[in-house]
């Protein structure tokens, strides 16, 4: 385990019912930084994201085998509270799921039910700075108590990265937190998402080779539920030493 | 400023109090047991009061006498001298009476469901469904009141007048009556099963210069015939079960007879009839009541599973 | 050469065959629709004559011999009534004519009258001119159900009795009004006064009961079953129970509630407790179904983000989904609560069926409710409550449509666009 590795997995191996869709995976992940997990689709990766905050858990079929720690703690030992961990790893799905409710509260959900927020001035505070982190809090600052399904895709989805953040979490996971926006909002979010590596561990799984060129400085590939090889973004892109990972970059694996 | 410098962090401790949340937990269990409950709580209370009951009138008795005459002693040897329990004349008057609405209510609920689902416009399917739907929503004291007094008398008089002799209290104008009742019931149902069929079978059928009617006929029903088969007796079920009606349409003779001009009763009038009024709880009278309830149960849950296990497989196939 | 156009003969059948069948089904619906009109129309037509009612004016003698001024209530008020209808009708004098005379009035007019003296003190001292409802038969006569060519043997008014109403028509003593008594009265033994407000207090009892109880319990099954229950064995049986549950006659729930409720618990006999009980067991399965298809209708997305976030399942379900299926929920609801208003029989089971005058003022009261009333009056032998039987299903059609729209409407407004 290198000494900047916040999460660190060892052996993992994910189940669904008989079948394996993940393949003794080791794999750290350094703090502050932004890894992109990149491969085909039906590679893993989301899987392997799902699998650092335990949203795998919903899946009554699903079955975690390995290790996986953050600061050296296992996350699957039985005294972790699912809970505790998804406040301290938050994530951000693939279409932006803002709750039908004000986007004040889409907000504050999360400190009000972690008990983040002592006092109305607190809360207001927090939801201010997660917004502005979110680059969102000029756009939509005179209007907070509008539905926040009522925003535009893009906004949408950096509302959702704001109502992560409320909460203040370690580690912030994407799982292709773009695919469902325009180039524009997409360049917005890139942007954000490298702004915001100063306070948060970010890992994304993305589509597209060139996002993950863009915003992160960690690189791994998946393929057919093994991970083939990980790395600094740049030599992964420039000198992949896997045939696999070549045929990928260079578009013949899809 | 969101990182805290802590080495480690705490993934063991959560804000949320979990043994509140074990106590709602523990509660939606105890309201989805409710239902089990209820279920357990029938078989339980029809089971022992009908035992009770076959302690003083034998299980054969019950199940194949054919004279039912609670309220007085017929025969001198009769047991406890209370009168006779033969159920057969209410289980026929039972089956009669279903008969008719069931003869009623297939072919129009059918051909409605038939219509509906593969000739009727989007507008007129709108329209019409929830028209149809609206005799399901009728309380059935509503129609045993048409029944009683609109249908019967008029059943009775129209027998008059080509030489019949029509009880005014006839198990056609309850059978009628009944069918009508049920029609949504079976339209509804069927209209789901046909919808099913996918509409490939149909292409094909079309395709090869079929009429809509022929690939209606030859291709869409008979693929549905489980689904179908499935809705009708979920429809007999229902009327089985059907009370008000036959309380206030049917009377309370019990005659074993087939003919539909004459007066029947059922099992359901029969347990409203022994139930409301005086009634002393230990007499074999008023126990007899929970016999009748416990055939009813059992008569209507198994046409109900096999039903449901129907329709069930019959939607697999198609998934 | 095969020809595309002209038709064969053979062709010409199965085309003819095809409009055939479209036409039965056409047959089918109509046939349903036309019994439906027929059945309400009749209802309609029958029942419109209840909410109008006959008061007919008598002058009657208040004078210090028949009424006390200082003590009004000891007067015999049924007395004065007679002695007033024989001074107009002197002409009556047998017993039988007389009989005839004093029914001309309700049964109840010597209270009405007793009413209205205490009402109107001021009154007392000599002769006032006083409305007393009329009777059944009376106000059957002026509604035209009695038709006066049929020989007299055969009618329940006698050419007498006919006479003297149309006398007081001439005279101006007869007046017609909308029937606000059917809304304020309770049951009665005389049409002409019986009411639907003791079985619509019933009713709305019985239903709070049945509201309170299945409404949590139902919500709260079906949360556990869509969100919680794991996918086992003791899911399924409770899954298939409720699914044959649904299926059970209502008459049995009846039982259920007679040997359970009132045999081993002893719970009050008749009362809208123990009604609202059996009925809430009837529509749970109603609304359990219900609220788990919109519990299913809430996208997982909403849950994911909330679990995303660091949301306990509980949490998650109680804040996000909850409120969202909560609408369709509530639809489901009102249409089981539809469905109990308008059961009768396992309401006849628990004794709910006996003869109430007075408004219940609790849920441990006997009562009565709408349907079960219906059945009541329709075994009346008197020709005027065949009306009040079908103004009395009116009404409760009345609210089932009410409520069935307030469920669509509520559909229709909180339909929501995920």
């Amino acid at each position: 385990m290198s000494k900047t590795a916040i999460i660190s997995a060892k052996d993992v191996d994910v189940f669904y019912g008989e079948k394996q869709a993940l393949n003794k995976i080791n794999l750290d992940i350094p703090e502050n930084k932004v890894t992109s997990l990149i491969g085909p689709s039906g590679c893993g990766k989301s899987t392997f994201l799902r699998s650092i905050n335990r949203m795998n858990d919903l899946v009554d079929i699903c079955r975690v085998e390995g290790s996986i720690t953050i600061k050296g703690q296992d996350i699957y030992a039985p005294e972790v509270d699912v809970v505790a961990l998804r406040a301290k790893v938050g994530m951000v799905f693939q279409k932006p799921n803002p709750f039908p409710k004000s986007i004040y509260e889409n907000v504050a959900y999360g400190p009000k039910i972690h008990g983040l927020a002592k006092s109305k001035t607190d809360m207001d505070e927090l939801v201010e700075w997660s917004l502005i982190k979110a680059g969102l809090w000029k756009e939509v600052k005179d209007r907070l108590d509008q539905p926040g399904t009522g925003l535009s895709g893009g906004q949408q989805q950096r509302l959702c990265i704001a109502r992560t953040i409320a909460v203040k979490p370690q580690v912030v996971l994407m799982d292709e937190p773009c695919s469902a926006l325009d180039p524009i909002a997409t360049a917005i979010i890139e942007e954000l998402i490298d702004e915001l590596r100063n306070n948060f561990t970010i890992v994304i799984v993305t589509h597209s080779m060139q996002q993950a060129a863009r915003v992160s400085q960690r690189t791994a590939f998946f393929h057919l539920g093994e991970l083939v090889e990980s790395g600094a973004t740049k030599s992964i892109f420039t000198s992949p030493e896997d045939e696999r990972t070549q045929n990928y970059i260079m578009g013949r694996i899809g | 400023m969101a990182n805290s410098d802590s080495a480690t962090i705490d993934l063991v401790h959560s804000q949320r109090k979990k043994g509140y949340e074990l106590f709602v937990m523990g509660v939606l269990i105890l309201c989805s047991l409710v239902a089990v409950a209820v279920t357990v709580g029938i078989v339980l209370s029809l089971l022992f009061e009908a035992f009770r009951f076959f302690e003083r009138i034998p299980l054969t008795e019950f199940l194949f006498g054919t004279q039912w005459s609670p309220q007085t002693a017929l025969r001198a040897d009769q047991v406890a001298a209370e009168g006779a329990f033969g159920a057969v004349p209410l289980i026929t008057g039972t089956l009669l009476i279903s008969f008719i609405a069931m003869c009623v209510a297939t072919p129009l609920g059918l051909l409605s469901a038939i219509y509906l689902s593969e000739y009727a416009s989007k507008r007129s399917r709108n329209l019409i469904k929830p028209a149809l739907e609206i005799l399901a929503g009728i309380p059935t004291v509503v129609y045993g009141f048409f029944a009683a007094l609109t249908v019967a008398p008029l059943l009775r008089a129209g027998g008059e007048s080509v030489g019949l002799d029509v009880s005014s209290e006839s198990a056609l104008a309850a059978g009628l009556v009944m069918g009508m009742m049920i029609i949504p019931l079976i339209s509804s149902l069927s209209d789901d099963v046909i919808n099913a069929v996918p509409q490939a079978m149909r292409d094909a059928s079309l395709g090869m210069g079929a009429t809509h009617s022929e690939t209606i006929r030859k291709v869409v029903l008979p693929s549905a015939v489980p689904g179908i088969a499935g809705s009708l007796l979920l429809a007999a079920s229902r009327a089985i079960g059907e009370t008000m009606i036959v309380v206030m349409a049917a009377g309370l003779a019990a005659n074993l007879t087939a003919n539909p001009l004459e007066a029947v009763t059922t099992i359901t009038a029969q347990i409203v009839a022994l139930l409301t009024g005086d009634q002393e709880f230990d007499s074999a009278k008023t126990l007899s009541a929970f016999a009748l309830g416990l055939v009813l149960f059992v008569t209507t849950l198994v046409l109900n599973v096999v039903a449901l296990r129907i329709v069930r497989k019959y939607q697999e196939q198609y998934d | 050469m095969t020809d595309f156009i002209t038709p064969s003969s053979q062709l010409k059948t199965r085309k003819s065959a095809e409009k055939r069948f479209q036409w039965y089904g056409r047959g089918a619906i109509i046939a349903s629709l036309v019994f439906l009109v027929v059945m309400v129309g009749s209802i309609l037509y029958k029942g419109s004559g209840a909410f109008t009612t006959t008061d007919v004016a008598i002058v009657v003698d208040l004078g210090p011999e028949a009424v006390d001024p200082a003590n009004p209530q000891d007067a015999r008020f049924e007395k004065i009534v007679k002695d007033a209808l024989k001074a107009r009708f002197p002409e009556a004098t047998k017993r039988a004519d007389r009989r005839k005379l004093y029914g001309l009035v309700s049964n109840d007019a010597g209270f009405e009258l007793e009413r209205f003296v205490l009402a109107n003190p001021d009154k007392l001292g000599g002769e006032v001119r006083v409305w007393f409802r009329a009777s059944d038969d009376f106000d059957i006569l002026l509604k035209g159900t009695v038709d006066r060519t049929v020989d007299e043997s055969e009618r329940r008014l006698s050419d007498q009795e006919i006479g003297w109403i149309d006398t007081l028509l001439a005279d101006g003593d007869v007046k017609r009004g909308f029937n606000w008594s059917f809304f304020t009265n309770g049951d009665s033994r005389e049409p002409e006064l019986a009411g639907i407000l003791s079985a619509l207090v019933g009713s709305a009892l019985t239903l709070l009961v049945c509201f309170c109880f299945s409404f949590p319990v139902g919500i709260l099954a079906a949360i556990y079953l869509e969100e919680f229950a794991p996918k086992n064995r003791f899911s399924d049986i409770i899954e298939v129970n409720i699914n044959n549950l649904a299926a059970v006659p209502s008459i049995v729930f009846g039982l259920l509630g007679l040997s359970m409720l009132l045999n081993t618990f002893g719970m009050p006999r008749s009362s809208p407790l123990v009604g609202g009980l059996v009925l809430s067991l009837m529509t749970l399965p109603t609304i359990i179904i219900a609220a788990r298809a919109s519990l299913r209708a809430v996208p997982p997305s909403i849950r994911e983000a909330a679990l995303g976030m660091g949301a306990s399942p509980v949490q998650a379900t109680f804040h996000h989904v909850a409120p969202l299926a909560l609408p369709g929920i509530m639809t489901g609801t009102i249409v089981g609560m539809a469905q109990a208003l308008g059961e009768t029989a396992p309401l006849l089971m628990i004794g709910m069926v006996a003869f109430i005058v007075d408004v219940p003022q609790s849920i441990l009261e006997p009562a009565t409710a709408l349907p079960v009333q219906i059945f009541l009056w329709a075994d009346a032998p008197e020709r005027a409550f065949l009306e009040k039987t079908s103004a009395a299903i009116i009404v409760l059609l009345l609210f089932l449509i009410t409520m069935n729209l307030l469920a669509i409407v509520l559909r229709r407004r909180f339909e929501k666009r995920f």
